[in-house]
């Protein structure tokens, strides 16, 4: 139904590579999901983005191919004729339906706004469609959300609005780029879980682009990998996931970590290195000079109780918002919390006031979710991983020196330390905001989502330094991810965090094989591609 | 370095406003080698036309008007950028303060700060002067604190957005003092904005102190270009040259710097540009 035949897309002038997308060939059948596999800069949405017609032209455009759809090339489609067939014959969802929907407009007028566009129909016809369209994806008491503004629904439910969007004309294609990338977990498997329904339902061909192989092992009838640009593998979902011939998707399958818990090293001492008792944390916003009119009070953590030995690693999972992240940042003092107290061997971090705390920060360090804004980006490597030594009183020289062992450690070249954040991947970036950790000899390192920002492969390389130098220097890890995989592969034993509360805590094995309470379940029956095995390579695995 | 004059470059308007700008600092570092002596001597009979025995004609009493112009830039550059240093050095520090720190201590130094911009600037100007006593300095002083509130209100939307960066936690976490955060890593990833709007504030301060000396409240003893209009403006109709010539001038420098501030902020904002 839409075949995409040779396409090349251009790039600027400069940039790393010549052609965004080239040669690449792919056929689209009606009534079928066929998911788009690619780690970043592979091109991926580049291609929907020229079915489309979305390229931001003229920096990049498609230099040759063809895309027909239904007989019709899209390339030479006029912009009149691409106006016609977007929104009716192919419609889009975009990664993150906050941006992608107007602020200003109730769901309503967004949507009629399509139907305005492409047909003309009565005011009460209208309204039934979209009533209608909005059953069809799930979403509860239509009519009051048809009157809703974006911000006043959930993500899923933003998600939904976009979905209902998109399918309002029964388009024959539907172009889903990343639709659950920005979602929770257990919102995630219920987009997944609909846009297979209304596939089935509709007969619409899914173009559905991914980085998350779990995502494909979800939804996905046939499968094509791509890297920089290249089409490396395009076949059956079955064949592709379990018996995959590309190198370069063996790699990238072997570097998801499985669903199967490691087997925890033994702990050798069960001496307590952190223990957290009954912290809590209130956020109050609004109010303004005088008190509150109207003041919001979110309860972000409740009574959480945490111990970690030495050496182990400790993981807190939940979903956004359950106050996972704050825990953390109330151990290390960047948020004050309410009450209760972290104990650092005998003395409680709590107690202290902000200036007597600072020479016991040394022992507890972080590394940070985004490589990009976790760097001063006018300093250099170097100087980023010695300043920490250097405010605890080490001499320049020496502080250098620990520096360039650092490097070598979390394995970048010692030349790095002369150049600036920017000249650095994620994956590098990453590696550097480890060494800066490290740099200062901490017995705890808090990991707040460190991987989460990463490709799969450079995901995999992170979570084994993590390991060997969690091992080496026999530290103590905190690892906090909204991603089940990693954790079954990082962690001991494992929080469960939800709405503030911990609402289960045992050994991560405990945990995946005999969870007790519901959202424990609920949180492991969403994880996308659960029921696939992840075949075994000759390729190492995380520990 | 390279990279940011080539950036510069491409704004044709900026690089005309360069030129411009230092043709008057040159003139301005000059003055007292052109015209040795003072602006205020009387050379000539008053009311001599441009173009004649003195290139610009000359004033009231005989003054010559170039030299007044020429030591004019002296003063006007003089007092532009002083009051903009002393307006960008106030308003970082209450808007870096304000910015990291938050909470009571941000209330308390915004609640100043809108103290100071509720009154009209111009008339508070006006009121300073009067008090201290017309000087260079008390000018200054008067210009650098109408300037201040809106530097500080700019630094401080940077500095919370950058206190919460995560580069900024993770050195508070390594236990940097907060002295060292403020200058060391969060300053010199704000500079840029702070360039750009001080480098348009020299523009605005130059205005002011024009607008004052033509009142009358500057410098007795320093000739200036507002001076130069008020001495002028009641002859207007017979001898238009007294104030249209010092009013190019201040036109033109004001223009100048506007031209350079526009063509710093996307030299040093690159990304603004493409949006």
């Amino acid at each position: 139904m839409l075949d995409i035949q040779n396409l090349t897309v251009d790039l600027p002038a400069g940039a790393d590579r010549k052609h965004a997308v080239s040669e690449l060939s792919l056929q689209l059948k009606p009534s079928e999901i066929l998911c788009v596999v690619g780690e970043s800069g592979s091109g991926k949405s580049i291609m929907a983005k020229a079915a489309m017609g979305l390229l931001p032209e003229p920096h990049v455009r498609a230099s040759a191919g063809k895309i027909l759809f239904e007989g019709e090339d899209l390339l030479a489609a006029s912009p009149g004729r691409m106006r016609e067939i977007r929104g009716n014959r192919i419609s889009m969802i975009f990664q993150e339906p906050m941006t992608a929907l107007n602020p200003l407009m109730t769901i309503r007028d967004q949507i009629e706004e399509v139907i305005f566009t492409h047909q003309e129909m009565p005011k009460e016809q209208r309204f039934q469609r979209m009533v209608d369209i909005l059953n069809d994806v799930h979403l509860p008491d239509p009519e009051r959300i048809l009157y809703s503004y974006p911000h006043q629904l959930s993500g899923g439910q933003r998600q939904r609005a976009m979905i209902a969007m998109a399918l309002i004309f029964e388009p024959a294609v539907l172009i889903a780029d990343e639709p659950t990338t920005a979602l929770d977990v257990t919102t995630q498997a219920q987009i997944l879980s609909l846009i297979r329904d209304l596939e089935k339902k509709h007969n619409t061909g899914v173009l559905f682009i991914t980085h998350d192989f779990g995502v494909v092992a979800e939804i996905a009838d046939r499968v094509a990998v791509m890297q920089h640009g290249h089409l490396v593998e395009f076949g059956e979902a079955k064949q592709i996931l379990n018996a995959p011939r590309h190198p370069y998707t063996r790699s990238l399958i072997a570097a998801v970590p499985s669903l199967t818990p490691r087997v925890p090293k033994p702990v050798k001492t069960e001496s307590v290195v952190l223990d957290v008792q009954n912290l809590n944390k209130t956020f109050r916003s609004g109010g303004g000079l005088f008190g509150g009119i109207s003041a919001r009070v979110v309860q972000a953590v409740k009574e959480v109780n945490l111990s970690i030995r030495r050496s182990e690693t400790v993981g807190i999972v939940g979903e956004s918002g359950s106050g996972k992240s704050t825990v953390a940042r109330c151990i290390v003092r960047l948020i004050e919390p309410d009450d209760g107290s972290v104990h650092l061997g005998d003395i409680d971090l709590l107690a202290k006031t902000r200036r007597q705390l600072r020479p016991y920060r040394r022992r507890v360090q972080m590394v940070f979710q985004d490589p990009f804004a976790s760097l001063n980006p006018r300093r250099k490597v170097a100087d980023l991983i010695s300043e920490g030594p250097m405010v605890h009183g080490l001499p320049k020289n020496e502080a250098l020196d620990r520096a360039y062992k650092l490097l070598d450690l979390v394995g970048l070249d010692p030349r790095a330390a002369d150049r600036y954040p920017h000249e650095f991947s994620g994956g590098q970036r990453q590696r550097i905001g480890i060494a800066r950790a490290l740099a200062l000899e901490p017995e705890i390192l808090i990991a707040d989502e460190p991987v989460s920002a990463l490709d799969v492969s450079v995901q995999a390389q992170i979570l084994k330094l993590l390991a060997d130098i969690r091992d080496r220097l026999q530290l103590s890890l905190l690892f906090i991810t909204h991603d089940l995989r990693v954790a079954a592969q990082v962690c001991d034993s494992l929080a469960v965090m939800l709405n503030g509360e911990i609402v289960e805590y045992g050994t991560t094995r405990d945990i995946f094989f005999n969870p007790q309470h519901s959202y424990t379940r609920q949180l492991l029956n969403a994880v996308p591609g659960k029921n696939w095995n992840i075949p075994g390579f000759e390729t190492p695995s995380v520990n | 370095m390279q990279d940011f004059w080539r950036r510069f470059k491409r704004n044709r308007a900026a690089v005309f406003g360069l030129t411009i700008l230092m043709a008057i600092v040159c003139l301005a570092l000059a003055a007292p080698l052109i015209y040795t002596q003072s602006p205020f001597r009387v050379v000539s009979k008053p009311f001599l036309p441009p173009f004649g025995e003195y290139p610009l004609g000359t004033d009231v009493l005989g003054r010559d008007v170039l030299a007044g112009i020429v030591h004019g830039a002296r003063i006007s550059l003089l007092i532009g950028i002083l009051a903009t240093v002393v307006a960008v050095f106030t308003g970082t520090l209450v808007g870096g303060i304000s910015g990291y720190y938050g909470g009571f201590v941000d209330d308390l130094l915004m609640r100043i700060t809108e103290f100071f911009q509720t009154i009209p600037s111009f008339i508070f100007a006006i009121l300073l002067v009067a008090i201290l006593a017309p000087s260079i300095g008390s000018i200054i002083i008067a210009v650098g604190v109408v300037s201040w509130p809106p530097i500080a209100r700019l630094v401080r939307g940077e500095f919370m957005t950058m206190r919460n960066r995560e580069f900024v936690q993770a050195c508070i976490v390594m236990g940097m003092g907060d002295l060292r955060v403020i200058f060391q890593q969060i300053l010199p990833n704000t500079i840029s904005p702070i360039i750009v709007t001080g480098s348009l504030m020299v523009a605005s301060a130059i205005l002011i102190e024009s607008a004052l000396s033509f009142l009358g409240l500057g410098d007795p003893n320093i000739m200036s270009w507002g001076f130069m209009v008020g001495a002028g403006r009641t002859h207007l109709r017979t001898a238009w040259w007294l104030c249209a010539i010092p009013g190019i001038a201040i036109l033109l420098a004001v223009l100048a710097i506007n031209l350079v501030g526009e063509g710093l902020n996307d030299a040093l904002n690159p990304r603004l540009r493409h949006l």
